[in-house]
């Protein structure tokens, strides 16, 4: 039973045609014609599409022949940096659009949950959003009908049930929304990033509930950028590269190794933050720098258009890929206005940097307008352990967490609880 | 099975039919949030008929003096405002299905053609509450003796509400799927419905459509919808049975144009948001 496969891909391929896509206006689209009939450029077309995949109309192939097998009750884990074509095999495996070549088989019904709270309309309550929510992921009045109680008290809000979801704090909607989808009865789940909100106890008690689901014999295709979680859910893993299929196997063997290339990685070239936006430089000095040490920070942007960023900051990831801290980079100034064709060149300067020793991974969250969303694997910074004036041996990096305090002792007093004792006595004759 | 796209379209009754829960809620969710923060909620469906009947009984009937063929000037025009109303809200409404749901679209699969379906459907309470309000008014002209005959072809009525959402929903398909690339066409959808209501015998009945303009009346499907609805209700209207025929053949033309228009954009359409 087993070894029955719940999911096989065949020779997958999608392609994307930029520049072809259309321009959304009919006048665009009759001046992009008009300008490819003379053999001019087309004035239109997206410049990282001329700029990055050549000429106007070349196709950009997101899956490039990819093949796997998942078997029935496994939880599969995909792995791979922004573009590598994540979100592409998921958006496939849900059907949301179709692939150019290949095919894949499915044993059993699939749910996706690429977004918590997909369909999720303000004005209705909790109780008629739940309803809505379900059948948009597929579920029949019946199956949401049984498991209606379950899903109240998972998602702990059976006292704002019938409470229009616009009131909702924003830490009850979203456990409505996994607890919606956590309790779908399909045969296979897909989750996009699904973990990386609400509280830390909330995203256990997640955690879970993927892990009952996987041990029920359901299966589950998760992809997430935490490393912690994927290693913690996962029995086997592939890890996308390119649109290829880099590596598959265990899911411990694969993310290790991911982790590893990702650190190995300096940044080679100009990372691409967005359509038209790239990245410079990230440059941190000194490199490595010692635990507790400022540290400067040069963010170099390059932007071929008039870009108004309003949201920039650094994300700091530990080894083990979880985010230790975000340094907020913008300014009281308001945000950062990108001319076309101009360099962007910002100096920071983090006052100390209170990490335990080891490699950390720094990525990016930029709001251009253009986009909003997280790069990752930008650059990475060596942190050395400080010099221990006490002559101490320090505990493993491992037992450590991520942050260093910077603790003095004060004082340390003594005196025995006899001589307490005594003075109490003297004062209190029996 | 997934497989690459084919050039045939396909109509997936199947799932539509497993989706029809789904349907239902958002029909539910239609009907519940439309009228949430309005002071007066559904009393609208009321005011905006009577207002726009009013309006033409005063333009058409008094100032111009257009013939309503007998029927009380109320009657007359407050049968063409509803049945307008709800065709061109089931067009209105499906015509940006692609624009609207862009991001629902993005992220789950479920038959596309649930929502418009909706639409369809959930414009009905619209209709339900106008027509209440049309029977009213007809009882009490009925009443008071005015010269109105409804007759057993009231009993047709239902057959032409299925063929105006049929042909609502038609060309609501059509205009979403081309819409979806071209966003122009969306300025014009407003104007074209307003001068296609004047093209079809709202105002004015179409015994009086003169000689050279009578082809209008053979290519619009509406027009013998509207008569027969007056025969029905007022005991006034000119249809023939060639002519609903001919409505018909139209109105299935259209709507089997718009499925197959909407089928093959929904394959493609992720992937241009």
């Amino acid at each position: 039973m087993g070894s029955r496969h719940a999911l096989e891909v065949d020779g997958l391929w999608k392609q994307y045609r930029y520049g072809v896509i259309g321009h959304g206006t009919l006048r665009k689209d009759l001046q992009a014609w008009w300008a490819r009939r003379r053999g001019q450029e087309d004035p239109n077309a997206l410049v990282t599409a001329t700029a990055r995949r050549g000429r106007d109309g070349e196709p950009f192939w997101a899956l490039r022949d990819v093949s796997f097998q998942v078997a029935e009750g496994e939880v599969l884990g995909i792995v791979g940096r922004n573009g590598a074509g994540k979100s592409t095999l998921l958006k496939i495996l849900s059907r949301v659009t179709t692939p150019t070549r290949g095919e894949i088989r499915l044993r059993g019904r699939l749910s996706s949950l690429l977004e918590v709270g997909t369909g999720f309309h303000p004005e209705l309550t909790g109780r008629e959003n739940i309803f809505l929510n379900g059948a948009i992921l597929g579920m029949s009045r019946q199956d949401i009908t049984a498991r209606f109680d379950e899903i109240v008290s998972f998602a702990e809000i059976d006292d704002f049930i019938d409470t229009p979801v616009k009131r909702y704090s924003s830490g009850m909607y979203v456990r409505l929304a996994f607890a919606v989808a956590a309790h779908l009865e399909t045969d296979i789940l897909l989750l996009d990033e699904v973990l990386a909100v609400g509280d830390v106890q909330f995203r256990r008690k997640c955690l879970g509930k993927m892990g009952d689901v996987a041990r029920r014999g359901r299966t589950v295709v998760f992809v997430s950028h935490d490393a912690t979680a994927l290693q913690q859910l996962c029995t086997i893993g592939i890890w996308l590269s390119e649109g290829r299929l880099r590596q598959s196997g265990s899911a411990s063997e694969v993310i290790a190794s991911y982790l590893a290339a990702a650190m190995t990685k300096a940044a080679s070239g100009p990372a691409s933050l967005g359509p038209s936006l790239q990245l410079g430089e990230l440059r941190m000095r000194p490199d490595p720098v010692v635990s507790g040490q400022p540290l400067s920070v040069t963010v170099e942007l390059r932007s071929s258009r008039r870009l108004r960023i309003t949201e920039l900051c650094l994300l700091v990831y530990a080894p083990t890929g979880a985010r230790v801290g975000i340094v907020d980079l913008r300014t009281s100034a308001g945000p950062y206005q990108a001319l076309s064709d101009s360099v962007l060149q910002i100096e920071g300067r983090i006052e100390t940097l209170p990490l335990v020793e080891g490699r950390y991974t720094i990525g990016l969250f930029v709001d251009s307008g253009e986009v909003r969303e997280d790069f990752l694997d930008l650059q990475v910074v060596d942190v050395l352990s400080a010099d221990i004036q006490s002559g101490l041996s320090a505990y493993s990096p491992a037992v450590r967490g991520y942050v260093e305090f910077p603790y003095r002792t004060v004082e340390v007093r003594q005196h025995t609880l006899n001589e307490t004792r005594v003075a109490t006595g003297a004062r209190d004759p029996v | 099975m997934i497989r690459p796209p084919t050039s045939s379209w396909s109509l997936d009754i199947a799932g539509i039919w497993r989706y029809r829960d789904l349907v239902a809620l958002f029909v539910k969710r239609d009907l519940v949030t439309a009228y949430k923060q309005t002071l007066l909620g559904p009393l609208w469906h009321v005011i905006q008929p009577l207002m726009m009947t009013l309006i033409f009984t005063f333009v058409f009937g008094s100032i111009a003096k257009l013939s309503t063929d007998g029927v009380p000037h109320l009657l007359f025009y407050l049968s063409g405002v509803v049945l307008w109303r709800y065709m061109s809200d089931c067009l209105g409404r499906t015509a940006d299905t692609f624009g609207a749901n862009a991001g629902l679209f993005g992220k789950v699969y479920f038959p596309r053609l649930t929502v418009p379906i909706a639409v369809v459907v959930s414009s009905l309470g619209t209709l339900a509450v106008q027509m209440a309000l049309f029977l009213t008014m007809l009882a009490i002209y009925w009443l008071r003796g005015a010269p109105v005959t409804p007759g057993p072809l009231v009993l047709l009525f239902p057959l032409l509400i299925v063929q105006m959402a049929a042909l609502g929903l038609g060309l609501g398909l059509t205009i979403s799927s081309m819409t979806a690339r071209y966003r122009d066409l969306t300025h014009i959808i407003p104007l074209a419905v307003q001068l296609w209501m004047f093209a079809t015998p709202i105002v004015y009945p179409a015994s009086k459509i003169p000689e050279r303009w009578q082809w209008l009346r053979v290519v619009n499907p509406m027009t013998p919808v509207v008569e027969l609805f007056r025969l029905a209700f007022l005991g006034v209207g000119s249809v023939t049975a060639l002519g609903v025929v001919i409505g018909l053949s139209i109105t299935a033309a259209i709507l089997i144009a718009g499925l197959v228009l909407f089928s093959r954009v929904e394959k493609q359409f992720v992937d241009s948001i």
